[in-house]
């Protein structure tokens, strides 16, 4: 009898430049990236948002969980942009990290290549959008809102 | 319960390739600890092992060190917070001395960045945060403190200019410390010039001479009962207040980012358990992994308001001669940073002031003096206050 091959659910290996990470309950992120959309879990037990997305809330220890998802206006907090790079991300030098501000939750991203740096300000509004890389790897960047 | 005691301090020098093994890089600091406490390895009870194991080729190599060191049959602990993995070994052997399981701990804080390849060690760098959601934009230490730069600048109007008084004054006294990697002098008017290799951008806003250097070394703390400390040591200094904290590691789970809230917290505690305040603390040694972090220190450990730390520094309040001396043996900026070697380094740049045996950077008569120490992007919070 051939041997038969286990399905492995590594969704996860799509997100980012490089992923480290293959495989995580919350797989069905990739899902919703795909689907243009940004999602977070929110505990259906006591109603706390999470981005980024968990399986299991800290507060009540249940792991029943509902997506949301991330739309609207974020305030950007901070952001660097980097003129080196880890190994697997020389390519897409320079790029800026960046985290926004949604009030019940905060994003950690890089914000969108075609901002010039007089386009980006602290405090400023902006929106996250789904993100397609050249290698055909997803990410979601921040865009003017 | 009597009180915790430091008996003896030692460290290797901090060079950019160590010429040796791992084992033979931590006899360096473990030797001049035990000559410096007197004692000899049969009076040490336990090891506490500190250093961040990414770096290391050897595994558990608690159990390698314990044997080259001659500290067998004693048990001995591995730990590990990162860049503060030797504060976390200090309160761990405070803790196993204080609740009187042992009367002398050897905590021995190593790191031989050399170790590994640099690309190995930029593939390392990349996933020194959250693997799952933050690593995959393409993170960086430098970027993610340059991220906290860029709050405190917008928030506080700290200027690029303050920012590189910070590394003046690192250079200052690394110049003096023959135990620093780093050994030249920095001008001020070099961040201004293009062409200098200090004003290169990094992670905006910080350049290169916002960060320090990596480093291979090792350093050991020996740490003892009190009524062991009276019969081995001439100046025993006293640990008066340990604190520590953590927070999300992934910046989306935080809410301060113009300073690091576990320095904060750690700072509380520490003063609290010790019963003194930031006034008390006549030198301390503040964890500049890069400038805009010891910038952050002033204002978490309170020798200045939030937002005010531009003040001391413009005044060189924190030199040697102004009211509260930092980081005069050269910081991390000039001595190098060896990620679990680190805390142990700090600690023994502030027992021997306690001694008054600092000297060409002795402090004027210091009775109280602090170490904070950071490890990750302000993950972990340690703060040890010491006094004579």
């Amino acid at each position: 009898m051939m041997s038969q091959k286990k399905d492995v659910d590594d969704r996860f290996k799509q997100f980012g430049t490089v992923s480290f990470t293959s495989i995580t309950k919350t797989n069905d992120f990739i899902d919703y990236l795909k689907d243009n959309k940004v999602m977070g879990t929110r505990c259906k037990d006591c109603g706390l948002s999470f981005f980024p997305p968990r399986a299991d809330c800290h507060k009540c220890l249940a792991s029943n969980m509902e997506w949301f998802e991330v739309s609207g206006k974020g305030k950007l907090v901070s952001y660097s942009k980097l003129q080196y790079a880890p190994i697997g991300f020389e390519k897409d030098v320079p790029y800026c990290i960046a985290l926004l501000d949604y009030g019940d939750y905060k994003v950690f991203g890089r914000i969108a290549k075609d901002l010039t740096d007089e386009d980006i300000q602290v405090g400023m509004e902006m929106q996250t959008v789904v993100n397609e890389l050249p290698s055909g790897q997803l990410n979601y960047v921040f865009v003017k809102a | 319960m009597g009180k915790v005691a430091i008996v003896g301090v030692g460290q290797s020098t901090f060079v950019r390739s160590y010429p040796g093994s791992i084992r033979e890089l931590v006899f360096e600091g473990f030797k001049e600890a035990m000559q410096d406490a007197q004692m000899s390895t049969t009076d040490i009870d336990a090891s506490v092992i500190c250093s961040a194991p990414e770096y290391d080729k050897q595994r558990s190599p608690a159990g390698v060190f314990a044997e080259y060191l001659g500290l067998n049959p004693q048990p001995t602990f591995y730990v590990e917070t990162l860049c503060s993995s030797s504060s976390t070994g200090l309160k761990l052997a405070y803790s196993l001395v204080k609740a009187g399981l042992h009367d002398a701990v050897a905590v021995i804080g190593f790191q031989k960045m050399s170790e590994i390849s640099s690309s190995e060690s930029q593939e390392r760098m990349g996933r020194g945060a959250d693997i799952q959601w933050e690593s995959p934009f393409g993170t960086m230490m430098p970027a993610y403190y340059a991220m906290y730069a860029k709050a405190h600048m917008k928030k506080y109007g700290t200027t690029l200019d303050d920012l590189a008084l910070i590394r003046v004054k690192a250079a200052t006294y690394g110049q003096l410390n023959d135990r620093a990697v780093y050994r030249k002098p920095v001008e001020f008017e070099m961040f201004s010039d293009p062409e200098n290799r200090m004003a290169g951008p990094v992670a905006s806003p910080l350049r290169v001479g916002d960060c320090c250097a990596n480093a291979d070394g090792s350093s050991c703390i020996v740490v003892a009962s009190e009524e062991k400390a009276k019969s081995f040591s001439k100046k025993p200094v006293w640990i008066l207040g340990v604190g520590a904290a953590t927070t999300s590691v992934n910046l989306a789970g935080r809410d301060l980012f113009t300073g690091l809230s576990v320095a904060e917290k750690a700072a509380q505690q520490a003063y609290q358990m010790a019963g003194v305040g930031p006034k008390d603390i006549d030198v301390a040694e503040v964890h500049d992994c890069f400038t805009i972090a010891e910038m952050m220190a002033y204002e978490n450990l309170g020798f200045a308001n939030p937002g005010e730390g531009k003040e001391l520094i413009r005044a060189k309040e924190t030199y040697k001669e102004g009211s509260i001396p930092v980081n005069v043996d050269g910081g991390l900026l000039s001595k190098g940073h060896p990620i679990g070697a680190t805390g142990g380094s700090q600690i023994r740049t502030i027992v021997l002031q306690l001694r008054d045996e600092a000297g060409n950077i002795q402090v004027k008569n210091p009775e109280i003096g602090l170490v904070h120490n950071i490890g990750g992007v302000g993950l972990y919070g340690n703060v040890t206050i010491l006094g004579r």
